[in-house]
């Protein structure tokens, strides 16, 4: 049986393969590096889901609310009603898989409250929930590796698509240890995560996830959505290399924010300005309010993050993991200094393009997971994510499976052409990506303009007048993509600001897409589904 | 805490262009910017920027392994003056006084190029020994601390290398074989706990030494030999334990 091709083995990638495998198909996981490396394994706080079990009155449809709103009404409500209808079903059984989540007095599933959502939602296991779920569904996939209808193919990585005609046919891929190159025929489900390495040190992901496969598929035609979507995340602090995350429970447990003034006195400007939630607003109006502070006249250095005054009883049973890790990276005790953060970005609501089955604007080609724009619109609300990884995952595997219901002939894949046979195997340089990602953050900020985008645009201009490789000239298309659709939304919206134009335009409730046509980057809009009366989101 | 800056060490990299050719030491005098610099993002600074070695050539970018620099993924294992542990955790600060850092690939795996090796075994064994959950598992209170504990495994390697029983070619797996078995041994039912339980037996239990010098390596801290203690309980000696008491 000719198997489904995955890209990438984290939450997406591997949700995929199992669906597929429970339906008897065969796939092979192909990703640059073993599961236990995805940047799924960071995630800490938890995964969204209303099983109502803190006795709230939650609800799906309160789900489904609080998610469209948290993304500014940008998201397919019908992808949303599926996504949240099916949540409960899937954390239920992924505890059942074994993933030890912490439990109330009565073994339910425990829920604490996240960000932008107003029941207690969001389930977790200590703090590296990301971790517990990755372990058990690794564990999982090995026993479909055990069957042989899960294949893997680790330290491989996608170097482009195959197309015939409309048609996305297969993938060639290159083996990172040895350098040699396969071309691998069937339909491909790309579960590749974020962009970071577009924006180098600036996130707080891995490292690993270099956006080469995005950039690959952008170059050859594949539609992208929401690319000026990025969350940055207030409470980061730089640690060698990239940014780090400190999870929001340090601001929930009572962290204050505050700037030095230059006449001595401490600013604690949220509470100020928002005196209702103070601390916790959302992450994008606490970054931004970060942003505008900071370049106040009155104001000095950066701004910082004090837990100085948290009880010992926190520190001892609710922040240790994280007090240390601080600590490890800072060589500073967060309970003794206030700690200086900055925005980092955390999450690319935008991707690429899906439906709500997960079909691309190629036939043969489907996206699920970090990698696709779905379901968090304009901002995505903390614990949505991994939810989003794994339910996208499993429709994705089903829309393949019902667009082929019959499998060809398993070929054999041969590594039969070397490195330089393609000139995508060359690496990009570090001294480029550093460059790009210096010229897109100025135009992709926090706080934007039509101005600094088109500053950025034409910094794009004159780093592509340097020689660049094949694989740098996909980045930098990419790249421009982005600043060319923050350009096209002229409003404010979510997590994309303009300081030219600050109010949300109700004209502009739509899509933003960036697609190649004719060599040209296209953009255009895309309207934003109307919810079916009775939807219909069904897996199989 | 400004100690290390201004400082330098001397960086000596074992290196090999693939797993044919022969290994060379190449020494850089590595100056340490920030204090907080370590192993894995001076390996990234070297490979974006230019560095001549002690000899004058410019270095050629080094190949190693990492994802998530923060000591989550297990990624960057490799021999740091003569320890296995996280490239990402060992800050340069730590060898400022002593002056050099000796950075060499694992020695258990296979090479693949300079500091880059294969663990491909590692994920093969779990697979050969079926390791995994039939049907359903439940990490009710009683387990919990302890199904957690054991599941932040980074399958890094580093209690391999250490190990004196371990190497790729015996059927015993090491510890984090073991730390993949004891998610799942309290949870097991059926028919699969008389298999798992044998499993135990013949790729931990038999092959361990129980010398524990893997105990103090695990960069994820894992209480390596609480773990045992109730494995063995369970596997070998049909006992169960107490959970563990609240941390
Ligand atoms: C610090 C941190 C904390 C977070 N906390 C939460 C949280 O509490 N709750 C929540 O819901 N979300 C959280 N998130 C977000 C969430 O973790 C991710 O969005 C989600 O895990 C993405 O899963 P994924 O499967 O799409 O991608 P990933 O897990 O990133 O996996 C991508 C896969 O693709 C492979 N790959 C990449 N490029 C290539 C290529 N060219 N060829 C082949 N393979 C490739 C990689 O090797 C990897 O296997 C957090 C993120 C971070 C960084
Ligand atoms: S206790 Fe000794 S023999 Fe057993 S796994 Fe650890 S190092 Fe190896
Ligand atoms: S037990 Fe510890 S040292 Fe061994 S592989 Fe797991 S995390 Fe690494
Ligand atoms: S890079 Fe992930 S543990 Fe070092």
């Amino acid at each position: 049986m000719e198997r489904a091709i995955i890209i990438g083995a984290g939450l997406a990638g591997l949700s995929s393969a199992i669906q597929l495998a429970e339906a008897g198909r065969p796939s092979l996981l192909i990703s640059r590096q073993q599961s236990e490396r995805a940047q799924s394994v960071l995630a800490e706080g938890g995964i969204n889901a209303a099983l109502d079990t803190m006795g709230e009155g939650d609800s799906a449809s309160q789900h489904y609310e609080d998610t469209l709103r948290g993304g500014a009404y940008l998201a397919d409500p019908n992808a949303v009603a599926g996504l949240v209808r099916h949540a409960p079903e899937i954390v239920r059984s992924l505890s059942e898989l074994g993933v030890p989540f912490n439990l109330t007095a009565d073994e339910d599933i425990m829920l604490r409250p996240f960000g932008g959502q107003k029941k207690r939602r969001t389930a977790y296991a200590q703090s590296s929930t990301g971790k517990m779920i990755m372990t058990a569904l690794i564990d999982r996939a090995r026993s479909f590796e055990g069957s042989g209808l899960i294949k893997r193919l680790p330290h491989h990585e996608l170097l482009r698509l195959l197309i015939s005609g409309s048609r996305c046919v297969g993938v060639r891929v290159r083996d990172v240890f040895s350098g040699r190159l396969a071309d691998i025929s069937g339909s491909v489900i790309m579960c590749c995560g974020g962009m970071n390495g577009v924006f180098p040190g600036m996130t707080t992901g891995t490292t690993a996830n270099t956006g080469d496969a995005a950039a690959a598929l952008f170059s050859q035609g594949v539609r992208f959505a929401g690319l000026e979507m990025l969350q940055y995340h207030p409470t980061t602090i730089g640690i060698p290399g990239k940014r780090c995350l400190i999870t929001e429970a340090a601001r929930g447990e009572g962290g204050r924010l505050w700037i030095k003034k230059k006449n001595g006195q401490r600013w604690y400007f949220m509470e100020e300005k928002y005196p209702e939630l103070g601390n916790l607003m959302p992450r994008d109006v606490v970054s931004r309010e970060m942003y505008f502070v900071r370049r106040q006249q009155d104001t000095e250095g950066e701004v910082l993050l004090d837990m100085t005054e948290l009880g010992k009883e926190v520190w001892g049973s609710r922040l240790s993991d994280m007090r240390e890790e601080i600590k490890s990276f800072t060589g500073l005790d967060p309970a003794e200094t206030p700690i200086e953060v900055h925005e980092g970005i955390h999450y690319f609501m935008g991707g690429i393009h899906t439906d709500e089955k997960h079909r691309t604007s190629l036939s043969g080609l489907y996206a699920a997971g970090e990698c696709a724009c779905q379901y968090h619109g304009a901002n995505r609300l903390g614990g949505n994510s991994m939810l989003g990884a794994i339910y996208g995952g499993r429709v994705a595997a089903a829309a393949l499976m019902s667009d082929q219901p019959e499998v060809g002939e398993e070929q054999p894949i041969r590594f039969s052409l070397r490195n330089d046979e393609d000139p995508l195997s060359q690496e990009s340089r570090g001294d480029f990506e550093q460059a790009l990602c210096r010229v897109l953050l100025g135009g992709l900020g926090i706080v934007r303009s039509g101005e600094l985008i088109n500053a950025a645009l034409e910094g794009l201009d004159e780093l592509e007048k340097r020689g660049l490789s094949p694989r740098e000239k996909n980045k930098l298309r990419l790249g421009r993509a982005m600043l060319l659709s923050a350009l096209e939304r002229r409003e404010s919206r979510g997590a994309h600001f303009r300081e030219d134009f600050p109010e949300t335009d109700d004209s502009q409730h739509s899509t933003v897409t960036a697609q190649i046509i004719g060599g040209e980057i296209t953009l255009g809009r895309f309207e934003i589904p109307v919810r079916r009366a009775e939807p219909e989101h069904e897996r199989s | 805490m400004k100690e290390a800056d201004r400082k330098s060490v001397r960086l000596e990299i074992l290196r090999a262009a693939d797993a044919e050719s022969e290994q060379w030491l190449q020494h850089i005098d590595y100056p340490v910017s920030d204090d907080g610099e370590n192993v894995a993002s001076a390996l990234k600074r070297i490979n974006s920027g230019c560095f001549t070695d002690t000899d004058g050539r410019s270095v050629e970018p080094v190949g190693f392994e990492c994802s998530c620099l923060q000591k989550k993924c297990g990624a960057c294992a490799m021999v740091i003056n003569g320890t296995p542990r996280l490239a990402c955790d060992a800050r340069l600060s730590e060898f400022v006084k002593s002056g050099t850092v000796r950075i060499e690939p694992l020695k258990k795996f296979p090479l693949v190029r300079d500091l880059i090796v294969d663990r491909g075994a590692v994920f093969e064994r779990l697979s050969e020994l079926r390791i995994w959950l039939e049907g359903q598992g439940r990490a009710d209170s009683r387990i919990k601390d302890d199904v957690y504990d054991a599941s932040r495994c980074l399958q890094c390697g580093c209690c391999l290398e250490v190990c004196p029983n371990f190497s790729t070619a015996v059927s015993f797996g090491g510890m984090s074989t073991a730390m993949a078995m004891s998610r799942i041994i309290p949870m097991v039912s059926g028919e699969q706990r008389k298999e798992l339980y044998s499993t135990y037996r013949k790729a931990v239990f038999e092959g361990c030494g129980k010398s524990l010098a893997c105990r103090s390596i695990c960069p994820a801290g894992i209480d390596i030999e609480r773990q045992l203690v109730r494995s063995n309980a369970a596997a070998v000696w049909k006992r169960r334990l107490r959970p563990a008491k609240k941390k």
